[in-house]
């Protein structure tokens, strides 16, 4: 049977995981090799490292991050943040990542999202997408870029459809009124951007217990949610979270030896 | 020694890290020459068919691979490096292999479900020695928008529903195949590895 993911996000900064409220007020939570075997461990379904460092010198460090992680994890992973070429696309998939998460940049220039999917196939390509409420816009909801600080003109569903079109594969959905409060997930703009797409949808943002993935998964109509800081903080364990998931009758990945 | 096919398919450093992590002895090969010392090969493929099987004809692949066949050595094909094992597939009206009877088809739109299928699913495998002691329960990652569809159902060796019931593991005598990736499925995945790196057809 075809299961729901829980995913797990890491932001890295200057090669430390980090984890931030409303993208602001960043504080360090740990190494993120040691991290990601830890989850992996835990039963976590898939991992994405989100780069969130400044300065274009320290991006480098992310890809140590990606190969040494490649030797330790099984799971599949996902590297996003700052990448706008297809030369880095292919540095961090040679260095083990399965997926690439386009954001900013595929907003850009999203010419690079066709590019990508011709080089790597549309699995690689993952649309990343911060979104904020706005009742101007025909769904509701407005793109931004650079880490949220940038309204586009784009409706979250429309840039959605575009970007599907275009060759991506699957879509993260962050909604940035919902990051990081832990009062769950942003289930309108999750729903209507799974019915209008046909590619898997990571909800992402505002995870805060397991009840609140349940409700992504089922009425949000998520094929996967993503948490960070429900575990980051260890209030919450992956196990946990998935009995419950499936308590509740939610088809989730249960058994990984 | 495990010989790994290295056509540029996109997961070839996580099907070497699976290898490396199981302590088997391997080489990474990009020409057919280098792998005269292979006891069994990996064929591993992300990507699209007809510009995976122009690259593998460029190489001189498709000869050594009949060959390695013929000779009744062991070759597991991963994800596009199982589906390339058939004859013919509709991703680019491909011209296959064709080591295994049968063909590559794209889900249908009205399934009902996304495509391309990305995520964990269960397979219902055959006996096999190398599927023999996996657990039951255990799931596997897939991520793929085409099937296999074996021409003889005794070449069928698994499946797997996503939408419909599709063959997710095959193989003909020493040629075993599947959809899923046994390097990105956790801990089952690397036993099925390790279980093929053993098995002497």
């Amino acid at each position: 049977m075809y299961q729901k993911r829980v995913v797990v996000c890491l932001d890295v900064k200057d090669g430390r995981t980090t984890k931030g409220v409303k993208f602001l007020d960043n504080i360090d939570v740990g190494d993120p090799v040691a991290m990601a075997e830890k989850y992996y461990l835990d039963g976590a379904d898939e991992l994405v490292f989100y780069d969130i460092t400044a300065s274009s010198e320290n991006r480098n460090l992310i890809l140590p991050i990606v190969e040494e992680t490649a030797k330790r994890i099984f799971i599949p992973f996902c590297v996003g943040g700052g990448i706008g070429s297809l030369e880095q696309m292919r540095k961090v998939i040679l260095a083990g990542a399965e997926k690439v998460s386009l954001n900013s940049q595929a907003v850009k220039n999203p010419e690079l999202i066709t590019q990508g999917a011709r080089a790597f196939g549309s699995q690689c390509v993952v649309l990343g997408m911060d979104a904020k409420r706005d009742p101007e816009l025909p769904c509701g909801y407005r793109v931004y870029i650079n880490g949220g600080r940038t309204p586009t003109d784009w409706d979250a569903v429309e840039w959605a459809q575009r970007a599907v079109s275009l060759g991506a594969g699957e879509i993260v959905v962050n909604s940035i009124d919902a990051d990081g409060t832990q009062a769950g997930y942003e289930l309108s703009l999750t729903r209507q951007i799974s019915q209008r797409v046909n590619v898997p949808v990571v909800a992402s943002g505002g995870a805060g217990v397991p009840d609140h993935l349940y409700m992504v998964l089922t009425q949000g109509f998520a094929d996967a949610a993503l948490i960070a800081s429900m575990v980051h903080f260890g209030h919450f364990t992956i196990r946990g979270i998935k009995e419950y998931l499936k308590e509740m009758g939610v088809p989730v990945r249960e058994f990984w030896g | 020694m495990v010989g790994i096919i290295d056509y540029g398919a996109g997961n070839l450093t996580s099907v070497i890290r699976a290898v490396e992590k199981l302590g088997a002895i391997y080489r990474v090969a990009s020409q057919p020459d280098e792998l005269k010392l292979a006891t069994s090969l990996i064929f591993p493929g992300v990507g699209h068919a007809a510009s995976a099987m122009e690259r593998l004809r460029q190489a001189g692949w498709p000869e050594f691979l009949l060959q390695w066949a013929h000779a009744g050595k062991p070759l597991l094909g991963i994800c596009l490096g199982s589906q390339i094992l058939l004859e013919f597939s509709e991703e680019g009206n491909t011209t296959c292999l064709g080591l295994i009877p049968g063909s590559v088809k794209r889900f249908p739109d009205k399934l009902g479900v996304k495509i391309p299928q990305i995520g964990w699913n269960t397979v219902d495998f055959h006996d096999h020695p190398v599927f023999r002691g996996l657990d039951p329960r255990a799931s596997y990652y897939f991520v793929h928008s085409y099937y296999t569809e074996v021409t003889y159902p005794a070449h069928r060796l698994g499946s797997t529903e996503y939408g419909m019931v599709f063959t997710s593991a095959l193989g003909k005598d020493s040629i075993l195949a599947v959809q899923f990736h046994p390097e990105k499925s956790g801990q089952p995945g690397l036993q099925l590895l390790d279980q093929f790196l053993r098995w002497r057809p």
